[in-house]
């Protein structure tokens, strides 16, 4: 695969935005990311791709609504109902195939706007056999985090240690909207949502915009100074039945991992990737992802954690840049936050928070409750 | 129903029989609400409803002026400029009548849907309204018309803050 991201932008990550609209926010991403490429969106960049969800947005075919702020009207423009790492791997194939050679990807949350947030979670549980018992979504959380505890011995220290880390991390990261000093305790004592997940388990929603731009190799190289080059993608979905899951491992995770390690020639994670952003809606779902990812055995990722090898300065550093528990959740775009972060740190413009001598990283996402589906995708400073 | 509906084995049913006991039925609705943070274009433009003015932005690249605001301007893709207050009259760039409402009910006295282009907006630049105090017969494209507003103490930072837009009585 020969595609690479040439330039990112942002909005920083806050709790709430009441002063602009979602336009307004993509718009000053959108100038950021194609200042950083050195692209005109009206000239040089050949299709555009948006994650969204309408039921997140409260608008129906969301698609209509993104062209005037990145620069797209009367140009290919699709919206991916999916994470941002989706619409990445889909602006990666449009590459491939030849027809495009530069491309935008978008993804935002403007999560404040959204007044219900637990109706719009619950609209995603079948109707009739799971939303009869008036109850918080989040305890699909609690039901898996249940299952993972117990089959693997994961404690809920452990978990509680996830949290610790990634507000620490995100002290390091000016974009972060959640960055703290919490203690294990401020963790174990907050009070349970859906007993064994407490409040702090659980990632915060906030507002954001990335924007990137993509180019084939012969555009990256005319383009970029340091391109950061996508060696290996996957995306995998398990099935809707919560009630059939694996739930004590993240085997949608795994099986994209396993493709992207592929493509990618990762034969042995633990060794060839430095560092990995993954998904932490909930404190428990990164000890999983870790796992899944191959980045530890299975079951020994909440001890590792507790020991440090997942800590900035540790061996293998995840969730350097805080995560969704400390930058914020973003719903959709927090699959690109991972990504914008490895982009930073392969180029080496992580200021305070750089891991030193990276040369591949791994970003994964996932959708959050109820969903069972994510994507990886191995990114490299070599070609 | 069509015949091969007809030659479809099964029951019908009727409302009544989906209200009775009989049948097995499920009722959602989902809970989905949300309150869309305005930002600076549309916050300016409600504001200065309220205030019985129309306002726009110029892009000083292409020199067109934006009726509603936006604060980019998605030809040229940069920041708009400056402000520009608009007149309140303008000409009908499109229009139709439509004998439904907006939960399909059909309607005797049917709704004048209309995008007028503002004197001071740049061609082709208009905004959504309703068309009053018309005779439908003479309703056309290029009609001038101009907007009737809501007594002051009555507006509330709305586009109804316009009641409708009329015909200009030529003199």
């Amino acid at each position: 695969m020969t595609v690479a991201i040439v330039g990112v932008g942002h909005t920083s990550f806050q709790s709430t935005t009441p002063d602009i609209s979602f336009k307004e926010q993509m718009f000053e991403a959108a100038v950021k990311a194609y200042e950083d490429a050195g692209v005109n969106p009206r000239k040089d960049i050949a299709s555009f791709l948006t994650a969204a969800e309408d039921y997140y947005e409260g608008y129906s075919i969301f698609d209509e609504f993104v062209p005037d702020q990145l620069g797209a009207v009367l140009r290919p423009v699709c919206t991916i109902g999916g994470d941002g790492l989706l619409a990445l791997i889909n602006g990666v194939m449009q590459i491939e195939t030849g027809l495009f050679d530069v491309v935008a990807i978008e993804a935002h949350s403007k999560a404040s706007d959204i007044l219900t947030f637990p109706g719009i979670v619950t609209h995603g549980l079948d109707p009739i056999y799971n939303r009869a018992f008036n109850v918080h979504p989040y305890f699909v959380a609690g039901l898996e985090m249940r299952r993972y505890l117990h089959e693997t011995g994961t404690t809920r220290e452990q978990c509680a240690a996830v949290v610790v880390k990634n507000k620490q991390n995100a002290l390091s990261n000016p974009s972060a909207a959640f960055a703290a000093k919490m203690t294990m305790d401020d963790v174990m004592n907050s009070e349970f949502v859906s007993d064994p997940l407490t409040r702090r388990d659980i990632s915060p929603l906030a507002d954001g915009v990335i924007v990137m731009v993509l180019a084939s190799e012969e555009k990256a190289k005319q383009l970029s100074d340091h391109p950061v080059w996508l060696k290996g993608v996957g995306w995998c979905s398990d099935t809707p039945w919560i009630e059939s899951r694996t739930w004590s491992a993240a085997e949608y995770a795994r099986l994209a991992a396993e493709r992207a390690y592929k493509m990618a020639g990762i034969k042995n994670p633990q060794k060839q990737i430095a560092f990995a952003e993954v998904d932490d809606w909930f404190s428990y779902k990164e000890l999983q992802h870790i796992e899944a990812l191959g980045l530890c055995e299975n079951g020994e990722a909440g001890k590792l954690s507790e020991q440090g090898n997942f800590s900035r300065n540790g061996k293998l550093p995840v969730n350097v840049s805080g995560g969704r528990i400390g930058a914020g959740n973003l719903l959709e775009a927090s699959a690109l936050q991972s990504v914008l972060e490895c982009v930073l740190q392969l180029q080496g413009q992580a200021g305070k928070r750089q891991v030193k001598d990276a040369e591949t990283a791994v970003a994964q996402s996932w959708r959050g409750v109820p969903t069972a589906t994510g994507c990886v995708a191995v990114l490299s400073s070599e070609l | 129903m069509s015949e091969k509906v007809k030659d479809l084995r099964g029951t019908r049913l009727s409302a009544a029989d989906l209200e009775s006991k009989d049948t097995i039925t499920f009722r959602g609705r989902p809970n989905a609400k949300y309150a869309w943070s305005a930002g600076i274009a549309y916050t300016k433009y409600l504001e200065e409803l309220k205030n019985g003015r129309i306002v726009g932005r110029r892009c000083r690249q292409c020199d067109r002026v934006l009726v509603p605001p936006r604060m980019f301007c998605e030809q040229c893709f940069r920041a708009t400029d400056e402000w520009v207050y608009v007149k309140g009259t303008g000409k009908i760039n499109t229009y139709s009548i439509s004998y439904l409402d907006a939960d399909a009910n059909r309607i005797k006295t049917p709704i004048l849907v209309a995008v007028v282009d503002l004197d001071g907006a740049s061609p082709g630049i208009g905004i959504l309204h309703k068309l009053g105090n018309v005779d439908i017969e003479k309703i056309h494209v290029g009609m001038p018309v101009q907007a009737v507003w809501k007594p002051t103490n009555e507006r509330e930072g709305s586009v109804t803050d316009i009641l409708y837009f009329e015909p200009i009585k030529e003199e």
